[in-house]
């Protein structure tokens, strides 16, 4: 006989990872896909009972995506404008099913090359707070997810939620994402990208980063460092160049061809950058 | 510790334990069998339930989580009193069901939908919904529903009088079940106490094995009954469709042809089955190199697949019709291009599924199917049993499309039946199911058309290999049916074509909706745009102008003499067509952006029946000593609708209403061998024998009051009455003996054959009674920096001959327009890789575009009051048509389906670089 665990507290929750053997469920919208046909035999730690986990908050310099947030929590948070990139990627997850289930933490903490909320939130330097019952601790979400379905989560560890700094007030986001049919499609390519127009017009600070284009998302640093300071209006487009998106590492699979995904980043980039320049 | 939650407004309590899915609680211990299981991973959308009023995949719920709370099921919809929702009647009006298997869950989303929307618009709709597949409708009659639930627009169903059944636009006899949650599938209905069986497949697609000692398993298992092996088959330990074919084991035998082959099954109590992992079975496998694709089988040094097929190849058909090499020598345009097409999944959202249960000296299978008869006789050689020891009962089908002809969880569930002597129930899950049912063959086809400068076809050369996997399945239709149909539904005066059959280590290909012939088509009809464009003439004139018509003859030789309505689809189409060519023009030129769009024609011809066999379909109607009258009808309903269109067809030959026609279908104990549901012969074939039969009742009827032939029948409390005018006169029904089929008094019978002789060694002879002919214009619109392509509407005219239901016509031809579109931009199956429904893409509601159906019907006198077939026409034009628009969008040809984006890029980068 297999343990179930449904804490209400953190601490309970915590007490039990440290005891070990434990996998957590929240959403189980990736947990079960990955035992279809397999026995579910395994020690769950079930954290959606957890209270004061679910919210998305706004504290003073940053906001907190809680642990259980769902994606149509997101999608009907009141929140600023350059939280536009995050919520166009939850319409996006699956269908509306996935969206009332699956949670954003969950998403980076599945660690897949494709997680549709990754790019979004490396674009928005966002933060993983891991917490154990020795204490919390906050990684940069670059250092959090370190590959292909993997994490810098300790198995005691737990992800308790996402910090986001804020941006500037008149900071705007896009998402675009690739597929090759409408709904329910993992991503060949995703572009995120968060663009502050300064007093003068000029790009204050951009950041862009691409999915489904190397084992975890990337910011593309070089092009961030081209734009800032350019007119921030349609000529944006024009500087990007396919050698900015050299330190993407895409391969080919059933989705698309390396080449192709280099391809379609670049268009995406460009795509993105006109629209929040428009 | 138990878990109570609120389950349709009733408090509902299990001790099933909290990691489990809430699907399979709901099914397995509380009864509500409503919700279907597509997937168990979230792809489907079948599962779809209210959470608090939030729409979740119950399939990712865990048990645990809903404590406390309200969960909504289909079966918690209507109201008390079982009145349909407006959403339920809306969907049983427009056709939104066809199979019913994903119509819970699409009725769950839009209930979600409304909770939160009571005005939505049409893209609210498609996002709410979105999240659910269907295999059937094509989703447009769906979102028809929805809105009118929205907006009532005022039209009213009714069913028909007396003599008006044919032509109706009549409901679905067996739709309220589909729509209410109580229809039956396959996975839905096994006992209580029947055990679970559950294959263990092979993980490799060419190895041979060695089995090891099963007692540990026994002993670490309790609940496992019995382990089953090849050596368990008591008959012949081989299956095929044809009936001097038997290739494929029921049990691996020591060799394993392809990955998620059978090799042991598992009988037991369901912890045990699904909690024995496939590694703790002692399987010992020696890997060799597999073998996957045309060039790897046909190398000198390939191994046999079979021992009996060197070189690996299964069989070529061939036809030759006049001199097609001296005649290309005088055609004034020669085009010749190479094609390929990948494996294709059926995608039924209802996996494989049934259960079996010995009756004495006989076996029982309840399974989902499209051919219970010939289910009936693969079992009976597998049991080493005669034939009338086996009875299928035929569940609800879930979606075929073919890839329920042959068997599936049948031989499992029967052997272990058999030798357990206690029920036992199989359900694949969508992992197995991808793996292991078949598929379309992949095609590589080189072709060469020629023609006049005039616009004559002069010759075709065509030369097709059609990978059928490891096993011959239907691979010999589709080389049969290739050649016939290869030159399209044109005239042609000198044809030579050719199609093998190779063996590989691919999944077995087997039937799926059109046999080979979509492949074909994407090859002769970018060879007909090309020549068009060569001697400067509009591509769809020029098919009008060499649409095959009456009195011509095929490549086979067979002249046409009714019934062949391509030149009217096509007429039909011309205004369409130059609207939307016109219209993407101007758009191209008004607009320098990389969305360029196009306009493309396809075409279409598919013979109705089984190619130059015997293929015959028996109906009965009986009528009972109180009236009752009852049709039984062995032609399985797949969700194309036979349940109905058989009762029109009946209603009217006889002369009642349909309403008074009772339905007994399926059960090979109790109805007729009807054949498969299969080949577009359903509504031709046993649709014919379905009239045939009511005119014997009707005539026998007449003779006895000795009535005239407008006479009309009263069935009522054991009295027949019959009204010829002035003259009534009543049979008293209770007075004749019982003693026909079915416990009847009275049996109308009639069996139909389609005329149809053999091909002749140059493949010359009549192969089919008839031929459904079809053509379709799409409109796409390309984004050429990223290779997608966006099907923006499509007008379909197909020559049915007689729609027996209109709207089950245009059901099916908006869901083969579906699944065209599917095979054209997004389908293809990796053996191994994309055996699961987010990796392999289906076309999803934001996909397919609107559908502008045009009927016609050129009479065939062999069918029942004109009808032919459509399950089939309705897919092949369609990727022609978007290859077409594709090129007229971007000037570039796509010779290999699936166009997916980086294949349309590809395309264009190099046609930028030329």
């Amino acid at each position: 006989m297999t343990s179930y665990l449904r804490p209400t507290a953190l601490s309970d929750a915590l007490s039990a990872l440290a005891e070990g053997g434990r996998t957590i469920v929240a959403g189980g919208t990736d947990f079960y896909p990955a035992r279809v046909g397999r026995p579910l035999d395994e020690n769950i730690l079930d954290v959606t009972a957890i209270e004061g986990l679910r919210a998305i908050e706004n504290k003073d310099d940053h906001y907190l995506i809680g642990a259980t947030a769902t994606w149509t929590d997101l999608i009907r948070a009141d929140l600023p404008d350059w939280f536009r990139a995050m919520k166009l990627a939850a319409r996006e997850v699956g269908g509306v099913q996935i969206q009332n289930a699956g949670t954003i933490v969950g998403n980076v903490c599945n660690a897949s090359p494709a997680a549709d909320g990754a790019p979004g939130l490396f674009a928005l330097d966002a933060s993983v707070r891991l917490a154990s019952v020795s204490g919390e601790r906050d990684l940069p979400i670059a250092d959090f997810i370190l590959g292909n379905r993997q994490t810098a989560r300790k198995a005691d560890e737990m992800v308790i939620g996402l910090r986001i700094p804020k941006c500037g007030n008149n900071a705007k986001g896009a998402f675009l994402k690739l597929g090759a049919r409408k709904y329910l499609v993992i991503s060949i390519v995703m572009v995120s990208a968060i663009l502050e127009k300064g007093m003068d017009g000029n790009v204050d600070r951009c950041r862009i980063a691409v999915g489904s284009c190397s084992a975890v998302a990337s910011r593309l640093l070089s092009l961030e460092a081209d734009l800032t300071g350019k007119p921030a209006d349609a000529t944006l487009v024009d500087i990007v160049t396919a050698d900015h998106l050299a330190t993407l590492s895409p391969i080919g699979d059933v989705r698309g061809s390396a080449d192709y995904r280099r391809d379609a980043a670049l268009t995406l980039v460009r795509r993105a950058l006109a629209e929040l320049t428009e | 510790m138990s878990i109570s939650f609120n389950l349709n407004g009733k408090s509902a309590v299990t001790d099933a334990e909290p990691v489990s899915r809430l699907s399979h609680v709901l099914r397995e211990d509380l009864g509500y069998t409503g919700t279907k299981v597509g997937c168990d991973a979230g792809d489907c959308g079948a599962c779809t339930v209210l959470l608090d009023g939030e729409q979740v995949c119950s399939c990712l719920v865990p048990l645990a989580q809903v404590a406390g709370r309200d969960v909504t099921t289909v079966e918690g919809l209507a109201g008390e009193d079982g009145r349909l929702t407006e959403l339920q009647q809306a969907f049983h009006e427009y056709g939104a069901a066809q199979c019913g298997i994903c119509t819970p869950g699409m009725l769950m989303a839009a209930a979600d939908l409304f909770k939160h929307n009571e005005t939505p618009t049409d893209d609210q709709i498609l996002d709410a919904l979105g999240g659910v597949l269907c295999r059937c409708t094509g989703y447009r009659n769906i979102v028809d529903a929805v809105k009118h639930v929205v907006q009532p627009n005022g039209v009213t169903f009714e069913n028909p009088e007396v003599g008006d059944a044919m032509g109706a636009r009549a409901l679905k006899t067996d739709g309220l079940e589909k729509v209410d949650g109580t229809e039956m599938y396959g996975a839905d209905q096994a006992p209580a106490d029947a055990l679970w069986a559950r294959a263990v497949r092979s993980p490799h697609a060419n190895a041979t094995f060695t089995l090891g000692d099963f007692q540990p398993l026994y002993d670490k298992w309790p609940g496992l009954e019995r382990v089953l092996t090849a050596a368990d088959v008591p008959g012949l330990n081989g299956y095929g469709v044809y009936p001097d074919v038997k290739d494929q084991p029921a049990f691996a035998d020591g060799q394993v042809r392809f990955k998620g082959e059978n090799v042991v099954a598992l009988i037991g109590d369901y912890d045990s089955v699904y909690g024995i992992r496939d590694e703790d079975v002692p399987i010992h496998y020696e890997k060799r190199d597999d073998i996957y694709g045309f060039d790897a089988a046909l190398a000198e040094d390939a191994h046999r697949i079979h021992d009996n097929h060197p070189g690996n190849i299964m069989a070529e058909g061939f036809v030759k019709k006049g001199d097609a090499a001296a005649a290309m020598k005088t055609a004034d345009v020669v085009i010749e291009d190479y094609y390929q097409t990948g494996f294709v999944e059926h995608g039924y959202i209802e996996p494989e599924a049934g259960w079996a249960r010995r009756v004495g000296d006989r076996l029982e299978i309840t399974v989902s199917t499209q051919a219970p008869y010939m289910d009936r006789d693969e079992i009976a050689n597998i049991m080493g049993l005669p034939k009338d020891a086996i009875r299928v009962i035929p569940t609800a089908c879930g979606g075929g499309f073919g890839g329920k002809l042959d068997l599936g969880v049948h031989p499992v569930i029967g052997l272990a039946a058999w030798v357990l002597n206690k029920p036992v129930r199989c359900t694949w899950n969508r992992i197995e199911s991808m793996s292991a049912s078949t598929k379309r063959h992949p095609s590589r086809i080189t072709a060469r058309y020629g023609c006049t400068k005039d616009g004559d076809l002069v010759a075709y050369e065509v030369d097709g290999d059609f990978d059928t996997g490891a096993y011959v399945s239907w691979g010999l239709t589709v080389k049969d049916r290739v050649p016939v149909h290869a030159t399209g539904p044109y005239f042609v005066p000198h044809v030579e074509a050719r199609a093998r059959g190779i063996f590989t280590n691919g999944t077995p290909a087997g039937a799926f909706r059109g046999f080979g012939i979509p492949q074909a088509a994407i090859a002769h009809d970018n060879l007909m745009d090309r020549m068009a464009e060569a001697i400067g003439m509009d591509p769809l004139e020029f098919r009008l102008r060499n649409a095959i018509r009456k009195g011509q003859e095929t490549a086979t030789g067979q002249l046409l003499e009714y019934s062949a309505g391509l030149d009217q689809c096509l007429e039909a189409l011309r205004d369409p067509w130059r609207k939307a060519r016109a219209e993407a023009e101007k758009f191209n030129a008004e607009t320098n952006g990389v969305k360029r769009r196009g306009v493309g024609v396809g075409c279409m011809w598919y013979g109705c029946g089984n190619t130059s066999l015997s293929n015959p379909s028996t109906m009965q109607i009986g009528v009972a000593a109180d009236g009752k009258v009852t049709l039984y009808s062995g032609a399985q309903d797949i969700g194309q609708g036979t349940n109905t269109t058989m009762v029109q067809v009946v209603a009217d030959a006889l002369g009642i209403r349909m309403d008074e026609v009772n339905l007994v279908w399926g059960d090979t104990d109790l109805t007729a061998d009807a054949g498969k549901s299969s080949a577009s012969r359903q509504a031709y074939v046993s649709g014919r024998a379905a009239m045939e039969a009511g005119e014997d009742l009707r005539g026998q009827i007449l003779r006895m009051a000795n009535a005239g032939h407008d006479a009309t029948f009263d069935f009522g409390d054991g009295k027949l009455t019959v009204t010829d005018g002035d003259a009534v006169r009543v049979i008293d029904l209770a007075k004749l003996p019982a003693d026909k089929h079915g416990g009847n008094v009275l049996l109308g019978e009639a069996t139909f054959d389609p005329p149809a002789t053999p091909l002749d060694e140059m493949g010359q002879g009549n192969p089919y009674g008839t031929y459904g002919f079809g053509a379709q214009v799409a409109e796409v619109e390309v984004d050429t920096e990223l290779g997608t392509v966006k099907v923006l509407h499509v007008w379909a005219a197909h020559d049915v001959g007689a729609a027996i239901n209109p709207a089950q016509v245009e059901g099916q031809i908006h869901g083969g327009v579906a699944q065209g579109l599917g095979l054209a931009l997004m389908e293809e199956y990796i053996p191994g890789r994309t055996n699961n429904l987010h990796d392999y893409l289906m076309p999803t509601f934001g996909d397919v575009p609107p559908i502008d159906v045009f009927l016609i019907e050129d009479p065939e006198p062999t069918g029942p009051y004109g009808a032919k077939g459509i399950g089939e026409p309705a897919l092949i034009p369609t990727p022609p048509a978007i290859f077409g628009a594709i090129y007229h969008a971007t000037g570039v040809h796509m010779k290999q389906a699936p166009a997916t984006p980086d294949r349309v890029r590809a395309a264009l980068l190099a046609h930028k670089g030329e």
